[in-house]
């Protein structure tokens, strides 16, 4: 594990909104991942979408592209819709009574509510982390990281070596080594947030998809799991959200501004991350990361 | 930093005695729930006393025979007068343990798999019939179980009875002899059975319920099938309650008096062949001997009455210390 990038780090955590540009124009470029697309597939795709709960139109038409390992940082007001957008992007969306949907998520390039689609198989490729640390306390710590592989029935021939690696990928291994036998629901509120992402990274998702993964994490956790996303986006496609814009700064490639003006929740503005924070083309969009709005 | 020097070493604490003083309206509600919450122990007690008073005298007379022996009986001159007595339950109460036993293991399994489709498979129309349905069985009176316990499944359980007895007639509880499949233990503990799958189906049920929503996202968003969410996150959880609701039965088959009485043979003498047909009930027994008892043997039923207490109170604190144990941990 590389900490080497850490001090650079911590000056961009204490980075003010007028410095989020040059933040922005620091972080990585898209595309400069060393595995090829080949091996990531064609990435994630969202078509028209709109979500419903019940009545209430909470999304409209919202169309965006995560192109194979890529960071997308969606990024608006609360109640704007992020959340639900992100839960239709791997069908964890209709687990509410009346929640709808319309339109298509494509993984490389197949429709993920085509009928006959095998569920369980997309939410094993388009792994979650959820906003609120969500661990199995009936299982130990070292079970918790691996139950990705007990619920989808998946083989590993070195469990232990993996349990580690994720737990060392999500900043936890170091806490934790010495007490794996212990539960899951023995942890602080943080370490158990990073214990789910150490859970989503064991069954190795083609897509994680992380709604405010730090917002319960204390700054070193929140530096770690950002060192962890820019190194997953070597082999994954990561879309996250947060209310953080030097996170977003940060680890994005792309950067997508969703606002809900009296209606349904839409998405006003998407593109490079380093663009979004130095010259984006809607004024609502300047207003809200320059903190003068939202 | 000098500061601290100067100090020295500070020395620690014991912990404060944290009290509150709670206000006018709390007391006086606390006041009411306390006596709602301490009736029951108060009414349990006096039953208790009541029934110890009552059955003293057999007790002291009999000893240990009282539950060690069967034989019950209650000899009378040609004037009506007692001349001899002999008061035994041990028939009784491994008649009573057996049925209950019978019953659990029958209504358990048939009971989570009830609330496991109620509460992770039905639609939600078919769900609200079921569940109303289910709630009406629970009130519905027990000699009307008994009464098609003895006249429409007898026949069935008979069928069953004699196969479970032709395959697996040599481990020694399912041995018949003499081919007698009638009236027996089995046949009672399945009536009991369907007499106690309301009550686990509703506690079952209700825990599930329970299941806390985001754990059941993290098992999905994980790729796990229904079933395996209902494996790993919803079962752990709900282990508790399905114990404890399974100890209700278990209490409500050991105390059912009518339904038994209507289906079982009653024999004073242990059976453990659970097909065969004889069995005893403790208090089905109270019921049988009740009505023509003479004050003496009221006595004996009151001191069986104590004994039947005593080991549903046993029964009881065995399954509280099993809930205890398996309880917490899902949660
Ligand atoms: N389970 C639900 N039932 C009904 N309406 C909901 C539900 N969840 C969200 N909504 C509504 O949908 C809209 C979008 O909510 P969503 O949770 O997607 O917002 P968000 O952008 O994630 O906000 P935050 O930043 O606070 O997490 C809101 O108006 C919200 O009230
Ligand atoms: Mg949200």
């Amino acid at each position: 594990m590389s900490f080497q990038s850490k001090n650079e780090n911590k000056e961009k955590a204490m980075a003010t909104p007028s410095s989020l540009a040059s933040v922005a124009a620091n972080a990585r470029k898209p595309g400069t991942n060393t595995l090829g697309t080949n091996a990531l597939g064609i990435g994630l795709e969202a078509r028209s979408v709109h979500a419903w709960f019940g009545k209430h139109h909470a999304l409209a038409n919202v169309s965006l592209d995560f192109p194979a390992g890529t960071v997308t940082a969606l990024i608006g007001p609360s109640g704007c819709g992020k959340s639900t957008f992100i839960r239709t992007l791997n069908r964890m969306h209709e687990f509410i009574p009346g929640a709808a949907m319309a339109g298509e998520v494509l993984l490389d390039g197949k429709d993920i509510y085509e009928p006959g689609t095998d569920v369980t198989k997309i939410r094993l490729k388009i792994g979650m982390v959820f906003q609120k640390p969500n661990p199995f306390p009936s299982m130990t710590i070292g079970e918790n990281v691996l139950s990705g592989l007990k619920l989808a029935q998946l083989k590993n021939a070195n469990k232990d070596d993996l349990m580690e690696e994720c737990l060392v990928r999500a900043g936890l291994w170091n806490e934790v080594k010495d007490r794996l036998n212990a539960h899951g629901g023995s942890l602080s509120g943080g370490q158990q947030q990073r214990l789910c992402i150490a859970r989503a990274l064991a069954v190795n998702p083609q897509v994680l998809l992380m709604d405010e993964p730090c917002s319960a994490l204390d700054p070193g956790s929140t530096l770690r799991i950002e060192e962890t996303i820019k190194e997953l986006s070597e082999t994954m496609t990561i879309v996250i959200v947060t209310h953080n814009m030097q996170q977003a700064a940060r680890v994005s490639d792309f950067t997508a501004f969703f606002l809900a003006d009296g209606g349904p929740g839409e998405m006003i503005e998407t593109a490079a991350t380093s663009q979004i924070f130095s010259q984006p083309r809607d004024q609502r969009t300047e207003n809200y990361v320059t903190g003068r709005f939202g | 930093m000098t500061m601290l020097e100067n100090k020295g070493p500070a020395a620690i604490p014991s912990p404060r005695e944290i009290t509150t003083e709670p206000r006018f309206s709390d007391k006086l509600f606390r006041a009411i729930v306390t006596t709602g919450g301490l009736s029951s122990l108060v009414i349990l007690g006096l039953i208790a006393v009541f029934l110890g008073y009552q059955g003293f005298e057999i007790l002291a007379k009999e000893g240990i025979s009282f539950i060690t022996t069967s034989e019950w009986t209650v000899e009378v001159d040609s004037f009506g007068t007692i001349t001899n007595t002999t008061f035994g339950l041990a028939a009784m109460l491994v008649g009573t343990i057996l049925c209950a036993f019978i019953a659990v293991l029958i209504a358990v399994p048939v009971s989570v798999a009830a609330a496991i489709f109620l509460s992770f498979y039905a639609p939600a129309s078919l769900k609200r019939v079921l569940v109303s349905i289910i709630d009406l069985m629970a009130a519905f009176p027990s000699i009307l179980f008994g009464f098609w316990g003895l006249f429409v499944l007898m026949p069935s359980a008979e069928y069953w009875a004699k196969l479970i007895n032709r395959y697996l007639g040599f481990i020694p509880i399912f041995e018949v002899d003499p081919p007698i499949f009638t009236r027996s233990p089995f046949i009672a503990g399945v009536v009991l059975a369907i007499m106690i799958i309301p009550i686990v189906t509703s506690i079952s049920r209700e825990v599930f319920s329970q299941t806390p929503l985001d754990r059941i996202q993290a098992a999905y968003a994980l790729g796990a099938t229904r079933w395996n969410v209902i494996r790993t996150v919803a079962l752990p959880y709900a282990r508790g309650g399905i114990v404890g609701g399974s100890m209700l039965g278990l209490g409500r088959a050991m105390g059912e008096t009518v339904a038994v009485y209507t289906v079982l043979n009653i024999v004073y003498q242990i059976n453990w062949q659970v097909l065969f047909g004889a069995g005893g009930n403790v208090a089905s027994l109270i019921l049988l001997k009740f009505g023509e008892a003479q004050p003496y043997e009221i006595k004996a039923l009151m001191a069986a009455g104590l004994v039947l207490f005593l080991l549903t109170l046993f029964v009881n604190f065995i399954a509280d210390q099993i809930v205890a144990k398996s309880g917490s941990k899902g949660r």
